[in-house]
């Protein structure tokens, strides 16, 4: 939809403002319809939520577009607290009508939930925020560049690695997303909100005598603008430079010797680790069994708050829905509580979790707090809230070394740089991570490039051998937009600040010998 | 806007192919995806989540000319009503005009109208739990009256396809689908098991029958074995296989293997169809119309990708083998990639079968076979270590049973796997009867599935994982 309404964006001085496509949507008007009903109906509690995303793909192949497509996903939720259970209900119409109709509907299934739930639903208390409007940090809607620029740019992009030596194929992707949301509940909160992300990727493909491998970009998606393409954010031209020369140096390295090595792992790696390990593991909802049936519980029970050893005393991790470019970041989660920042692991130990109004409430004294962090999220108008993971981050040390220092601590290791495969168990104990280059370090140099190279180990094993973090100087703000979770099976954007650190022994495996 | 008169679907086709070809886009393709869903999940014996959606999306495809080619406009939009069709027709057709020609351009697919265009779109609601719902109940009551826990999750949707054409297609799918899933673990939360199935409507799920096996398999878990990380005589019930197969399923793209990049290429360059994968006579089959498995019988394709082809949408999909008596026959394909790799136009279709020519009996019979070896539930967090052969890393999890002598003697904990699907379609020494089966990592996205359990003798546990 190059250039047509439903991309109009408009700028109070240099500070994006809400879509006025999305403010000429009878928001008010359909969650006090909705709120009245849910009242009239009994509910003891109702929220609102009138939520629009808009994305759009462009993938290209050797340069050429291969698919674009556009897409725009509105409709409104109801979710309500009737007699002690929780029901919600999803529709897509914007009329009082169908407003009404979701929330009869949502009181409806709570009724028949009613038959198989023993828990009465209470929530954390939030202070009421009136009719209050956040945007976040972006320069140029993705949405208002023409297809055709982001294929002119990608293609250009594209272009420049094929025409170095050795490069068979290349494939351009990016994916844009703004999303909207407008939410109001019972208690009187009411909020506006834009969302801006964008998830750029290039990949060269190799094919020498039968043997094929590939090297993508590092760069993570981000919230940010289109501006985040043209250099703003990251370095693209530096990147694509010098890819072909490390997919060719990829493919003539040697198979790396399994064993146990010393590891530098740079951001553009540990983010994944992170998200995994620790994002996943101090999520509330998994440690109390919620996944149990899915995507998992987690090690970390809360009985073990304050207590468990996480990792070596340089490890200080934080929960954050505040940081500027954060796929998590928000100014009001999906229950109306406002964005925050605390600790998860503090000096290795864990002290606290990601959680919502419910889990809050009803954990209150084992937690020390009887606030929610806010990290309730639904992806969509037609899923339910549910704990999702904020931005999970590793602190660097004030003053810490650089990535080549902490290169020159090792005598025999091997610096891992870019994140590829990644797998972890249902309670985030064992975990193997590969990643798009493994450069060998002899006497803390770099000595050449290694192939077929896993590192696996256990978490509190892992973070228990990180010996140094790198300084503010090495820290990147990484991350993803596909993080999977709950049933029916939620996607939320999620963004992981790291610097590089260095870890003691760690388990590498020889991947072609894992087949054999 | 999109606050407006909510048009039928079929309306939603015929008008926005109207107002294409007033917009001068020389071919267009509507498609109207119609759904409505219900679910209930539940954790520690009692409700957590519920809910009740209803949805609706317009993809509308438009195509122009671009000098010797035809370029195409690809936009989406859910909600779309009377008043918001005529910018999204136009947004698509002003998409086009500003895109380069299309590389895998085809004619747009032509034809009439099938069966059942008239019809209204299917819908489900929370009432398909009529009878499960108070059964789940009771299953949670008894659950914590003797001292163990349940999570689970059902779901039930209904899609109704909607695709017509400037070429005169009009075609509708409605597709039912559903699935129950439900883990138990002890009262300590030492020990877990999991059952889990596809449905069309929840009349075939039998709540206590489901509880009374992961009864059982809690049973088996009551004597714990620690095994150390190695090669294992392993039993993989159809459930696992399925999740493995799918994986290769969704690998078998033809022009990713035309270039090299894919365990299906031929290291002398094109693809390895013609090879003999297996020396057993493995037969992978996709069927639009299998009994009890159906899904669409044409072409679906809301993007262009190196599987899917927008031109294609509505091509007739027939029954396809892609591995015959253990050889490759097809890859997917579109009519463009089909071209590129000069093998048959085999598009995806939305459900598979694995079968091995003369495999009996069931999992119980493989496991009586098993002197001394592993019998798995499900396997989780699969991912490609290795494109060029295929090898993935998992897990095992909520259930790995030592087998001596033909019997379950006791639980064993959890391992991370790494293995080839292709080698062990290779590697397997016996296999059971086909029979329906659920993927428990990729079953919500792709139940329409069936396979065998399979005996391993050697399937490559790398190390120990200590979840329980």
């Amino acid at each position: 939809m190059p250039g047509g309404a439903l991309r109009a964006s408009t700028k109070v001085g240099d500070v994006p403002a809400v879509d006025d496509s999305f403010l000429a949507l009878p928001r008010r008007q359909l969650a006090d319809a909705a709120l009245r009903r849910a009242k009239d109906l009994g509910a003891s509690f109702a929220e609102f939520r009138l939520a629009r995303v808009r994305s759009e793909t462009v993938a290209l192949h050797d340069g050429v577009l291969e698919g674009a497509s556009d897409s725009s996903d509105l409709g409104v939720a109801v979710r309500v607290i009737h007699q002690g259970t929780w029901g919600f209900a999803a529709g897509v119409g914007l009329t009082v009508d169908e407003a009404v109709r979701v929330a009869e509907e949502a009181v409806n299934v709570a009724q028949v939930a009613r038959a198989i739930n023993s828990e009465p639903i209470e929530l954390a208390p939030e202070p009421v925020y009136d009719d209050v409007t956040w945007v976040s940090s972006y320069e140029l809607d993705p949405l208002s560049v023409p297809v055709a620029g982001k294929v002119a740019l990608l293609a250009d992009y594209s272009r420049r690695l094929l025409d170095a030596d050795g490069v068979d194929h290349v494939d351009a992707r990016v994916m844009s997303i703004v999303e909207n949301k407008y939410y109001a509940n019972s208690e009187g909160t009411s909020t506006t909100q834009q969302r801006v992300r964008i998830g750029p990727s290039l990949e060269a493909f190799a094919v020498v005598d039968g043997k094929f491998d590939s090297m993508a970009t590092c760069a993570p998606p981000a919230g940010r603008g289109w501006e985040y393409l043209t250099g703003t954010g990251w370095d693209w031209d530096s990147e694509i430079a010098q890819i072909p020369g490390w997919l060719a140096d990829k493919l003539a390295a040697p198979s790396v010797e399994p064993g146990s090595y010393d590891l530098v792992i740079d951001p553009t790696n540990l983010w994944l680790t992170i998200h995994e390990s620790i994002g996943h593991a101090t999520e509330l909802d998994r440690a109390l069994g919620y996944e149990a049936n899915y995507a998992g519980t987690s090690f970390a029970t809360i009985d073990k708050v304050g207590t468990l050893t996480y990792g070596s005393p340089v490890m200080h991790v934080t929960g954050d829905r505040t940081v500027e470019h954060g796929l998590a970041t928000v100014g009001y989660d999906d229950e109306g509580v406002a964005g925050q920042r605390w600790d998860l692991v503090e000096d290795g130990i864990l002290v606290g979790y990601q959680i919502d109004r419910r889990m809050a409430r009803l954990n209150s004294d084992r937690l020390g707090t009887a606030r929610s962090n806010g990290c309730a999220f639904a992806d969509s108008p037609g899923h339910i809230p549910i704990q999702r993971m904020a931005n999970v981050s590793l602190q660097p040390a004030p003053g810490g070394p650089s990535t080549e220092e902490l290169i020159g601590r090792v005598e025999n290791g091997i610096y891992i740089v870019g994140d590829r495969s990644w797998s972890i168990d249902m309670q985030r104990y064992n975990f193997q991570f590969t990643g798009q280059r493994f450069f060998k370090i002899t006497d803390g140099k770099l000595d050449g490039q290694l192939r077929d190279v896993a590192y696996q180990a256990t978490t509190t094993d892992f973070w228990g051998s990180m010996e140094a973090v790198g300084g503010p100087q090495t820290y990147l703000l990484a991350g993803a937009f596909n993080c999977g979770k709950a049933q029916p099976g939620q996607v939320a954007p999620v963004s992981h600040g790291c610097p590089s650190a260095l870890f003691r022994g760690v388990r590498i495996l020889n991947t072609t010998q894992e087949r054999a | 806007m999109t606050v407006g008169v909510q048009l039928t679907a079929q309306d939603t086709v015929e008008k926005g192919l109207e107002l294409a070809a007033a917009a001068g886009a020389d071919g267009c393709v509507v498609l109207v995806d119609d759904s409505s869903s219900a679910n209930l999940r539940w954790a520690n014996n009692t409700l957590t989540t519920n809910g009740v959606m209803r949805g609706s999306s317009t993809t509308v495809i438009a195509t122009v000319g671009a000098g010797e080619g035809t370029a195409c406009g690809v936009v989406g939009q859910s909600a779309v009503t009377a008043e918001s069709l005529a910018e999204l027709v136009s947004s698509a057709v002003a998409a086009a005009r500003s895109a380069d020609p299309a590389e895998d351009t085809r004619p747009l697919v032509e034809g009439g109208a099938g069966p059942r265009w008239d019809d209204e779109p299917g819908e489900t609601s929370v009432g398909v739990y009529e009878s499960f719902a108070p059964a789940l109940g009771e299953a949670l009551r008894r659950a914590s009256k003797e001292n163990r826990w349940l999570y689970g999750f059902a779901d039930h949707q209904i899609t109704t396809t909607y695709l017509g054409s400037s070429t005169g297609l009009r075609l509708r799918h409605e597709q039912p689908e559903g699935h129950v899933t439900v883990t138990a673990k002890s009262g300590d939360l030492s020990q877990s098991a999991w059952v889990g199935s596809a449905t069309r409507d929840f009349t075939d799920v039998d709540v206590t029958a489901l509880d009374a096996e992961l009864v059982r398999r809690l049973g088996w878990a009551q004597r714990t074995v620690d095994l150390p990380a190695g090669r294992y005589h392993t039993v993989v019930p159809a459930d696992a296989v399925t999740d493995l197969v799918t994986y290769l399923y969704w690998t078998m793209g033809g022009r990713d293997a035309h270039e090299g990049r894919t365990v299906f290429s031929n290291p002398s360059g094109g693809t390895r169809v013609g090879e003999q994968l297996s020396p057993h006579p493995v037969t992978l089959r996709s069927d639009p119309h299998q009994p009890g498995c159906e899904s669409a019988p044409f072409v679906t394709a809301h993007r262009s990708s190196s599987e899917f082809s927008v031109f294609d949408n509505g091509l007739t999909l027939r029954a396809t083998d892609w591995i015959r008596g253990g050889r490759l026959e097809n890859l997917l394909q579109t009519r463009f990639s089909a071209d590129l790799t000069g093998l048959a136009v085999t598009p995806w279709i939305e459900s598979y079968s694995l079968e091995v020519d003369g495999g009996t009996g069931s999992v119980d019979d493989l496991v009586a076979g098993v002197d001394d070896g592993l019998l798995l539930t499900c396997l989780w967090y699969i991912r490609v270590v290795d494109p060029q052969t295929l090898l993935l890393t998992g897990l095992t999890r909520d259930g790995v049973y030592r087998v001596e002598n033909g019997e379950v003697t006791g639980a064993v904990n959890n391992f991370r796997f790494n293995e080839s699907p292709v080698d062990l379609l290779a590697r397997f020494t016996q296999a059971g009867a086909t029979v329906p089966a659920f993927s428990r990592e990729w079953g919500d996205e792709f139940p329409r599935t069936s396979a065998p359990p399979l005996l391993v003798p050697d399937f490559n546990m790398s190390s120990v994982s200590q979840a329980s």
